[in-house]
């Protein structure tokens, strides 16, 4: 990766004297143009969200180096305890633990979103006449990008140690676009959750006691067959469960299309009630 | 007033905050065309007033209308109209300066290559073209006010919020931010500008509205205010001080009012009475120091600083 050069510190000379017949040039040629489409405004902060990016690409380190270290570890951590042998059990884990990994990341939205609204600059934003879910969308949307390079090099740590997926890669691609559909609209919960606290902190510590529960009572690391016969039906049926099944069976090329369903009703459902609560939040700030 | 020739027009707004009153009953009438000066210290319902007025909070009560559109019924309406230059910089300090005016062009509807253009001349007139490369985070306070104001007439508003936008600037930038203020408005937009600074409220507005904890407690141009609270004086410093007794009798035959001398030997102070226009009374009286043969050194006008007015006017509330 690059990494770009750029001045932290006030270093610029003087600026040159304002223009005031040029200013007034620029005055009279302001003429509102058509305002953007959703589409075009959305598309507008995601670019700023990569230009984030590149101006700050230690963000990315988090999200790219968390899930290989999870990788690691858990293969070869607990392969011999859990399955007898760290090769079947990474045909077992990898889909799991990309799960795991990349929904984790989905928190740093809510936290970007909770230090955008507490800045003047989305005081600026919220005064342009655009779509009010935009700013919202518009990170989404690079998150996308960051999930799926996550998703990347997972799978390419995965091959290097061993990994072979009976899907092909036609399975691949699909396990991984379903992953992100999810992501896209299980991250609602954190915007909301960002626009109605005070802090990044509190985004923080609430979905992190969320999720671990939600990604350790999975079969994420194991199979519930294994679980005490009360714990298992809960955990085959959180939404969680039900994308892994999703995705393990695509990579592994025996398609379970009902927990594929059930993840793409999760995933409307969470649109559709968080992404209303995002929006009413936003318009109430 | 016609309700078309009013750029705002605010009745009873009121915000509070659990138990702070932030604004507490706010009214507000501010012709179009003009800068008006919102002026107060520190708490007084500045941003909380601005904020509301430019859509970005509710009014717990009250209601208000900008070029006749309602903020609540019309927001969409009300925001393809103003521009807002936040009191903390409504930028993204993570972005270069050109991208931030790229992205805002963008978001405001211009094509990509036009938002370039604009982005560039923008940075161009506002002296910002040799940083417009560097992240706002490395720029001065002097240079972000700009980059803000600039960011704020991308799209030329008919009604600009600036909200203290030369708080914290050194005199050179200030001046370079009024000029630009002066500019703005001579185009036509109407520009509300809150301020802590009495002196800055006298060189740009038309008109004042005084607020101190939540309230406008007095409202009118600053000749107006200024001589609600006492007429002003003029002091004169003479070359010679054996012309001080001449002087006197000179200002005190022009002015009819009494003339004190003071400590310094070649000075002497009239207070004017109450209603005249001070501007007038101090070239006529010049006029007639000239023709008495006296010379003068220096030759103020002491209006009542706007300073003395706020103090008279928060007193007389607390009072
Ligand atoms: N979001 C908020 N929550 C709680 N209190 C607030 C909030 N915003 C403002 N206040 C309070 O409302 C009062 C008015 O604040 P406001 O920011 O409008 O004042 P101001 O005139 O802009 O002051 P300054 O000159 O310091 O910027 C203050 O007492 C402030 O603490
Ligand atoms: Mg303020």
């Amino acid at each position: 990766m690059t990494v770009t050069q750029t001045d932290t510190k006030s270093d610029v000379d003087a600026p040159a004297p304002v223009e005031k017949e040029h200013l007034r040039r620029l005055l009279a040629t302001g003429e509102r143009p058509a305002p953007p489409s959703a589409f075009a405004s959305a598309r507008a902060f995601a670019w700023r969200s990569m230009l984030k990016i590149k101006h700050v690409p230690e963000q990315l380190g988090d999200i790219l180096v968390f899930p290989i270290i999870m990788l690691l570890m858990f293969t070869y951590l607990f392969g011999g305890a859990i399955a007898g042998g760290t090769g079947e059990y990474l045909q077992f884990l990898l889909p799991g633990i990309m799960v795991m990994s990349i929904v984790m990341t989905t928190i740093y939205t809510g936290m970007s979103v909770n230090i955008d609204i507490n800045k003047g600059v989305s005081d600026r934003f919220r005064t342009l006449p655009i779509w009010r879910a935009a700013p919202m969308v518009g990170y989404l949307l690079a998150d996308m990008f960051r999930y799926a390079a996550a998703g990347a090099i997972m799978f390419g740590t995965g091959m290097v140690m061993g990994y072979r997926p009976e899907g092909g890669a036609v399975g691949v691609l699909l396990g991984v676009g379903l992953l992100l559909v999810f992501c896209f609209a299980f991250s609602w919960v954190w915007t909301w959750l960002g626009l109605i606290t005070r802090s990044e902190k509190t985004v923080m510590s609430i979905s992190m006691s969320i999720l671990f529960p939600m990604t350790f009572l999975s079969n994420v690391m194991v199979d519930p067959a294994t679980m005490p016969g009360w714990l298992r039906p809960v955990v085959e049926n959180t939404p969680i469960s039900q994308l892994v099944d999703g995705v393990r069976g695509l990579f592994d090329g025996n398609v379970d299309s009902v927990s594929v369903l059930t993840t793409l009703i999760w995933s409307a459902g969470f649109v559709a009630v968080f992404g209303f609560l995002t929006i009413r939040a936003y318009n109430r700030k | 007033m016609s309700q078309r020739d009013l750029a705002i027009r605010a009745e009873g707004l009121v915000k509070h905050f659990k138990d702070v009153k932030a604004v507490d009953g706010v009214d507000l009438e501010v012709p179009a065309g003009t800068v008006y000066g919102v002026l107060g210290p520190n708490g007084a319902g500045k941003t909380t007033t601005v904020r509301i007025l430019a859509t970005l909070l509710r009014p717990d009560a009250g209601t208000a209308t900008v070029f006749g559109r309602d903020l609540h019924t019309d927001a969409a309406a009300v925001r393809s109209q103003v521009s807002l230059t936040g009191q903390y910089a409504s930028l993204d300090e993570d972005l270069t300066g050109v991208e931030n005016l790229v992205l805002l062009s963008r978001l405001y509807g211009y094509a990509k290559p036009a938002a370039r253009e604009r982005a560039a001349d923008l940075l161009e007139a506002f002296g910002l073209s040799a940083a417009a490369g560097k992240q706002v985070k490395a720029y001065s306070g002097g240079m972000r006010r700009r980059l803000d104001i600039a960011a704020s007439i991308i799209v030329t508003p008919k009604l600009l919020f600036l909200d203290e936008p030369t708080t914290g600037l050194d005199p050179r930038s200030r001046n370079q931010v009024w000029d630009v203020v002066r500019t703005i408005v001579a185009e036509g937009t109407t520009v509300l500008l809150t301020t802590q600074y009495l002196e800055e409220a006298d060189q740009l507005a038309g008109r004042i509205a005084v607020i101190d904890t939540g309230k406008v407690i007095a409202e009118g141009t600053p000749g107006e205010l200024k001589s609600s609270v006492g007429a002003g004086s003029i002091r004169v410093r003479l070359h010679h001080a054996d012309q001080r007794e001449h002087a006197q009798k000179v200002l005190s035959g022009a002015l009819a009012v009494e003339v004190a001398l003071d400590d310094d030997p070649v000075a002497l102070t009239a207070s004017l009475a109450p209603g005249l226009d001070t501007a007038e009374q101090g070239s006529h009286v010049l006029g007639e120091l000239a023709r008495a043969g006296i010379l003068v050194d220096d030759f103020s006008l002491g209006q009542p600083s706007l300073d003395e007015v706020f103090l008279a006017l928060t007193n007389r509330v607390d009072a």
